[in-house]
């Protein structure tokens, strides 16, 4: 089962929304809706599950609805039609209390302009969550400081928010988060507010909290690149509706229409692209029976100046060059061992191509990626400048 | 004009104000009882204390409040001492428990008034009129209705004086909370905070700035009607305003004035010191 199931979830603010979604249900656009009625609709028909310790991304322009898309899952906002499973449970359709505790107990909200308490001190602001549930004063102070501790605030517990910088302020956000151990967590833009250096250093630390918590987040952003950094999947939002659900490798190379290609043209994609994506399948000779010849005759075939050479089974044990080759055969020597290069430079699959721009740019013979000893694909030039050229990818590469 | 017969509004009144003299007691007797009681058990306390000891009690007040020893503590010191010589202690004393019982009255009714204003939409549609209302009526008409139902004396004067001085407390209430920035308030319903713990621990912490002008303002208009409320009975300083109108002396019209200035100026910074911004 999973955590989060919503269901043709909907939202229209106006004065009678049942009337707005029989319009909808008639398939008449936003856009007609508006004209006809005067109501809008905020989010539309949106469908989609988030299984347990996923990072589930919502990415949409400001307008798109993810913000109300998000509030509609703990009902900060109402649905007008749909519903939201959370562990099976209709969270639509509950009574109030069973709404606050389910508030309290499992969904947990981080906002963009970090909602900190103003007149509290960080730790007091950090056990809000669990001091309205009527936890015990030690319980919350030890759970604050734990909290504070993870976020890396320690020693901060007395000082007031607008004591704070803003990256210190949203861990404090954060941390009230996941001081009263949600399940999950719903985080609205929030690290739009923060620099771009700052921001950059909260993503990698949620990246690197997650390993260890296994939380299920729902991360609603407009960029991108955060979209494709933080996510395990992504759905992106027009005019709420949810045109494209997938990894950030299925968005970035099938993008399902126009809109979504737009927005993906201007994705820096050396930093989304791996190793993985652009290696090829390298031309190899075994150490153990093949010699100079067999090796210069795939040169020839392959019409390719250097040939990787493995052990065992498809261990990278070196590379043997035309030149090489073709000088051993003119001597006589029957033996690969003598003119194989074993000093080949290798990396892992996933590392980004901004990276690996600063490997190659440097190196005449191909890279080869490898997976412990094993020779998984190999690196060349041209298929680096191509993916970054915006051209197709090979992915059974 | 002359054809279309005048609407008999003020016979309306009169009408509806005698049914509820003769008919209202129940209604009427038991607030003019609390009332009597409040404002006899303040000024009897506050006329208790010898002079000296109030005027040394009032200053250290304000050095604590305001966490100074000059200015505000020196012109409390100056002032009452000035008071005290002009011989208008005990008018001063009457005046001041005049105005704390009306405006702790109006300060009791209009603080909830306002949150429950903030809260409910239709509250406020209702009740920002009546506010309209009490804020334009002039002053002395509240007058005739306070003698009709409660005589002459503190206790009318108390009551036109809690219509006159609520509306600013009940306006700035509902205004402090309505404030409150809209995160906030979703942040504290998705940590899951019932409405009475987003009231005590969000809203009113928040709005406390705001609604201590509130405060501070019903406090001033209370003072305001001590002159008007002394038309009816009231005692204090007002009476001696009044007395002075009336004999056309210019000298003691000024010297109580200058008491009751006095009165508002302490009372205001008073208040004002309690108001720092903490955060």
């Amino acid at each position: 089962m999973s955590k989060i199931e919503v269901k043709e979830l909907t939202k229209i603010f106006g004065k009678n929304p049942k009337k707005g979604i029989k319009l909808l249900k008639e398939g008449k656009s936003k856009d007609e809706i508006l004209k006809k009625t005067g109501m809008t609709v905020g989010v539309n028909n949106v469908s989609f599950e988030v299984e347990d310790g996923e990072i589930f991304v919502i990415m949409g322009l400001s307008g798109s609805g993810k913000s109300t898309l998000v509030r509609l899952i703990n009902r900060l906002i109402e649905p007008s039609y749909g519903s939201v499973l959370v562990d099976g449970e209709d969270l639509s359709k509950i009574d109030k209390k069973r709404l606050i505790e389910t508030r309290r107990k499992k969904l947990s909200m981080v906002f963009q302009n970090f909602g900190l308490l103003p007149h509290r001190t960080v730790i007091e602001n950090t056990g809000f969550g669990l001091e309205v549930q009527g936890s015990p004063k030690e319980e919350i102070e030890q759970e604050s400081k734990k909290a504070l501790e993870l976020v890396g605030l320690k020693g901060y517990e007395d000082q007031y928010p607008n004591q704070l910088s803003g990256g210190m302020k949203q861990r404090v956000g954060l941390a009230r988060a996941l001081a009263n151990d949600p399940d999950i967590l719903l985080m609205d833009e929030s690290f739009s507010a923060l620099d771009p250096l700052i921001r950059k250093d909260m993503q990698d630390e949620l990246l690197d909290l997650q390993q260890s918590m296994k939380k299920t987040i729902l991360f609603i952003t407009h960029d991108l690149d955060e979209a494709l950094k933080i996510g395990d999947r992504i759905a992106l939002m027009k005019d709420g509706v949810i045109v494209q659900i997938g990894t950030p490798e299925e968005i970035m190379m099938n993008p399902s229409n126009a809109y979504v290609e737009k927005f993906v043209e201007d994705v820096d994609r050396s930093k989304v692209f791996t190793a993985g994506h652009v290696m090829i399948k390298p031309e190899t000779i075994r150490i153990e029976k093949d010699g100079p010849r067999v090796a210069l005759q795939r040169m020839k075939q392959a019409e390719i100046s250097c040939v990787f050479v493995t052990e065992h089974h498809n261990e990278l044990y070196g590379v043997v060059t035309a030149e090489g080759a073709a000088a051993a055969i003119k001597n006589g020597q029957k033996d690969l061992e003598a003119i194989v290069e074993k000093n080949v430079k290798t990396v892992s699959p996933e590392i980004s191509l901004k990276d690996l721009f600063e490997i190659i740019h440097d190196t005449s013979i191909p890279v080869a990626v490898t997976e412990g000893k094993l020779l998984k694909g190999i690196i060349v030039r041209g298929a680096v400048l191509a993916v970054l050229a915006g051209n197709e990818v090979n992915l059974d590469g | 004009m002359d054809n279309i017969p005048q609407i008999p509004l003020a016979s309306w009144v009169d009408s509806a104000v005698s049914y509820l003299r003769s008919n209202a007691d129940w209604l009427f007797d038991p607030i003019s009882n609390f009332l009597d009681a409040f404002v006899n058990g303040v000024s009897t306390g506050l006329m208790f204390l010898p002079p000296l000891v109030f005027i040394i009690l009032m200053v250290g007040l304000t050095i604590y409040l305001t966490k100074k020893v000059w200015g505000l503590p020196v012109f409390t010191l100056l002032g009452l001492v000035l008071i005290w010589n002009l011989g208008y202690w005990e008018e001063t004393m009457l005046t001041l428990a005049l105005i704390l019982c009306s405006s702790s009255v109006a300060i009791i009714i209009g603080i909830p008034l306002g949150i429950w204003m903030a809260k409910k939409e239709t509250v406020q549609k209702i009740v920002r009129p009546i506010l309209d209302f009490m804020q334009t009526m002039p002053a002395f008409v509240y007058l005739i209705p306070a003698v009709s139902f409660f005589g002459i004396g503190m206790v009318p004067g108390i009551i036109a004086s809690v219509i006159f001085a609520m509306p600013p407390v009940v306006r700035l209430t509902n205004l402090g909370i309505r404030e409150v920035s809209l995160e906030l308030i979703e942040a504290a319903d998705a940590f899951g905070a019932t409405g009475w713990q987003k009231l005590i621990k969000v809203q009113l912490p928040l709005a406390k700035n705001t609604i201590m002008q509130g405060v501070n303002q019903t406090i001033m208009l209370a003072l305001s009607m001590v002159v008007i409320a002394s038309m009816i009975g009231a005692e204090g300083l007002g009476t001696e305003v009044y007395r002075a109108i009336g004999r056309n002396q210019a000298g003691q019209g000024f010297t109580s004035g200058i008491a009751i200035v006095i009165l508002a100026i302490v009372l205001d910074r008073l208040i004002q010191a309690k108001n720092k911004k903490k955060y």
